[in-house]
């Protein structure tokens, strides 16, 4: 009989903010006073978090595995061009919704496509649309500037107050506060009920249907919701860098993402932000190694990752954290493991 | 009309290419149900070793054909021992993140050894050129790339069909449990069928250079056609796979001779109106694993 009081509140609580995440946002808004020279990196890291965050929605806690993430972030990323490079929208934070709705209602269209069949169709569909959305950049160079991407890109100032600074500043405090809002958007959906029903699905779409889960409407909104947050991430990487090429739609583009968000853990929204971290660490480090076969890299990593095995290495990344707490607070660890994917 | 024709045997050629470079595919994705998105490197392989053998050794064009094909299997039998067969059980997310760093590893070692630009087979003189056929023009390398892949696809269907092997592995595919409950050495067969679908990859990587292009970049290049190949052909049999890639061989090439402004959307069309239609494939089983 009480159930479903128990399942309500046991969602009310792993939706309470923790000391531990006030902590990580604290220590995310001191990086931006430490570092006072390396804002355009951390601006960089701040864009690949919250495309991160898009592909876990659908990954981590829809269980799509998309090989063309990059398509949403490349149209969010031509279309803050385009807007501001004909002024058609001026002004940034506009421009940046707008470009996220279009990416939206890509995702919504071929998210009919996405749901029908099983992963290895999935893979097909989903790359298939990255490299047809190359191809039409391609062919629409007189549009998109072809393989020299969108030239002289002028950004207004933010709300007209913030103007755009040579050293990054605004850009990446701009993101920051995009970043986070959306996160807090993506938090308050995964912790509702829709977000419990997802997990359901991952875990048995079979199942889920039987207990009433729409299964096949809620992928359709939750990789909606994705196209949207990777639109935003692209027209943030256009309007922070002033610049769009096709590149934005590579497959490479794809599978770093991938391994940003393997590199944080699948399935919490921090996997995607820590992810951005270690990962432009690692391409940091190999990349004063071996600028030129950095591919080389990124694929060792990925074949170790699987290998060692993904939940082990969580394990073992957040064994001293936990050690601490442990020690500290004496009380049994609250730093999450993130959920094993099921087979 | 002559055009046309010309078009359909460029087409069929391009078709059974694909066929033979992806077909390994088939079986792996298919039937043993694993993403293998690296099996284009393993074509790329047998493409670079046919190259270095008959460009810097002077190897005969077609005594370097079966090497490529050795080789290939070599590699792909020695990955699956070592790696590969321990990922059979896990989830299509490690198994996809996993193949792409190996294709990752494969472009960017390939990259280095043999430099980024694309290469070239010299090709013995009696393949160049072509030869009038009632008015159609063929091409002699075209033909004997149909003449060797239609070999090719009829004895993998009298394999499959007739030998006790081929029999093996359907009973393997089929129900790996009551196989190995049978007698049958599971992980034999399907190491045994990994490694002949990557030698026949190589084979295929071999020949497609002059064709297909053969550069660093050919395993993520065509990863795409590879997987059309295998949703649209379906995994029942290996007639599915093989009608799905002369479709695709002739799309690609009519799309490109015939709108060649809209080039390769003609195949993501394709594509994408056979999936609406058919969500597992023109040929799939309806109970897709």
């Amino acid at each position: 009989m009480s159930a479903l009081p128990e399942i309500s509140s046991h969602a009310m609580a792993r939706s309470r903010w923790r000391g531990g995440e006030i902590a990580f946002w604290v220590l995310v808004l001191a990086c931006a006073f430490l570092f006072p020279s390396r804002y355009l990196i951390m601006t960089d890291i701040l864009r690949l978090a919250l495309f991160a965050l898009s592909l876990d929605l659908i990954l981590g806690y829809a269980g799509i595995v998309s090989l063309g993430h990059a398509a949403f972030f490349g149209v969010g990323a031509y279309c803050a061009g385009l807007l501001a490079l004909h002024g058609i929208i001026t002004e940034p934070v506009i421009a940046l919704v707008a470009a996220g709705l279009v990416a939206m209602v890509l995702g919504f269209l071929t998210s009919f496509l996405v749901i029908r069949g099983v992963d290895l169709t999935r893979l097909m569909v989903t790359l298939g649309i990255a490299l047809l959305l190359e191809a039409l950049g391609e062919r629409f160079s007189n549009i998109t500037g072809g393989t020299d991407g969108l030239q002289g890109i002028e950004m207004a100032p933010i709300l007209g107050l913030f103007a755009f600074d040579m050293f990054g500043k605004t850009g990446f405090f701009y993101s920051l506060i995009v970043l986070f809002l959306l996160f807090l958007l993506a938090r308050r959906v995964v912790n509702s009920p829709f977000g419990l029903s997802l997990r359901a699905i991952k875990n048995n779409p079979l199942r889920a249907s039987a207990i009433g889960v729409p299964v096949n409407r809620r992928l359709i909104a939750i990789y909606t919701l994705a196209a949207f947050y990777a639109g935003i991430a692209g027209a943030l990487f256009t309007q922070t860098t002033a610049l769009a090429s096709l590149d934005v739609f590579a497959f490479e583009k794809s599978a770093d993402l991938m391994l940003v968000l393997v590199l944080g853990g699948t399935g919490y929204l921090y996997g995607g932000l820590i992810g951005a971290v270690v990962f432009k660490m690692l391409q940091e480090f190999f990349s004063t190694i071996t600028p030129q076969y950095w591919l080389f890299w990124i694929g060792l990593v990925l074949v170790v990752i699987v290998l060692v095995g993904r939940d082990r290495m969580h394990r073992w990344a957040l064994w001293l954290p936990n050690l601490v707490i442990r020690k500290i607070a004496g009380r049994k660890a609250v730093v999450a493991v993130p959920e094993s994917d099921a087979p | 009309m002559t055009t046309l024709f010309t078009i359909l045997f460029d087409g069929v050629a391009y078709g059974m290419l694909l066929f033979v470079l992806a077909c390994g595919l088939a079986v792996t994705l298919g039937l043993m149900n694993f993403v293998n998105l690296a099996h284009g490197a393993f074509a790329m392989t047998g493409g670079y070793v046919c190259a270095v053998l008959v460009n810097n050794s002077g190897w005969p064009f077609f005594a370097a054909l079966p090497v490529a094909f050795v080789v290939s299997a070599v590699i792909g039998v020695a990955l699956e021992r070592t790696l590969y067969r321990h990922l059979y059980t896990r989830s299509h997310l490690d198994q996809v993140l996993f193949t792409i760093g190996l294709t990752f590893m494969s472009v960017a070692s390939v990259d280095y050894i043999m430099g980024s630009s694309r290469i070239f087979i010299k090709l013995p003189a009696a393949l160049e050129g072509q030869f009038d056929f009632f008015g159609v023009g063929i091409g002699r390398y075209r033909l004997m790339i149909i003449v060797i892949c239609g070999l090719l696809t009829v004895g993998l269907q009298l394999i499959l069909a007739k030998t006790r092997f081929g029999s093996r592995l359907r009973a393997a595919v089929d129900d790996p449990r009551a196989a190995s409950g049978l007698g049958i050495n599971v992980p034999q067969v399907f190491a045994f069928t990994f490694a002949f679908g990557c030698g026949l990859a190589g084979l295929g990587g071999a020949l497609s250079a002059e064709i297909l292009g053969l550069d660093p970049y050919f395993p993520l290049k065509f990863m795409i056609y590879f997987l059309i190949v295998v949703t649209v052909g379906g995994s029942s049999s290996i007639t599915g796979p093989f009608l799905a890639s002369l479709l695709l061989g002739i799309g690609d090439v009519a799309g490109k001779y015939y709108v060649p402004k809209m080039g390769p959307f003609v195949i993501y069309t394709i594509m994408i109106v056979i999936l609406i239609w058919r969500p597992n494939g023109l040929f799939g089983r309806t109970a897709a694993r």
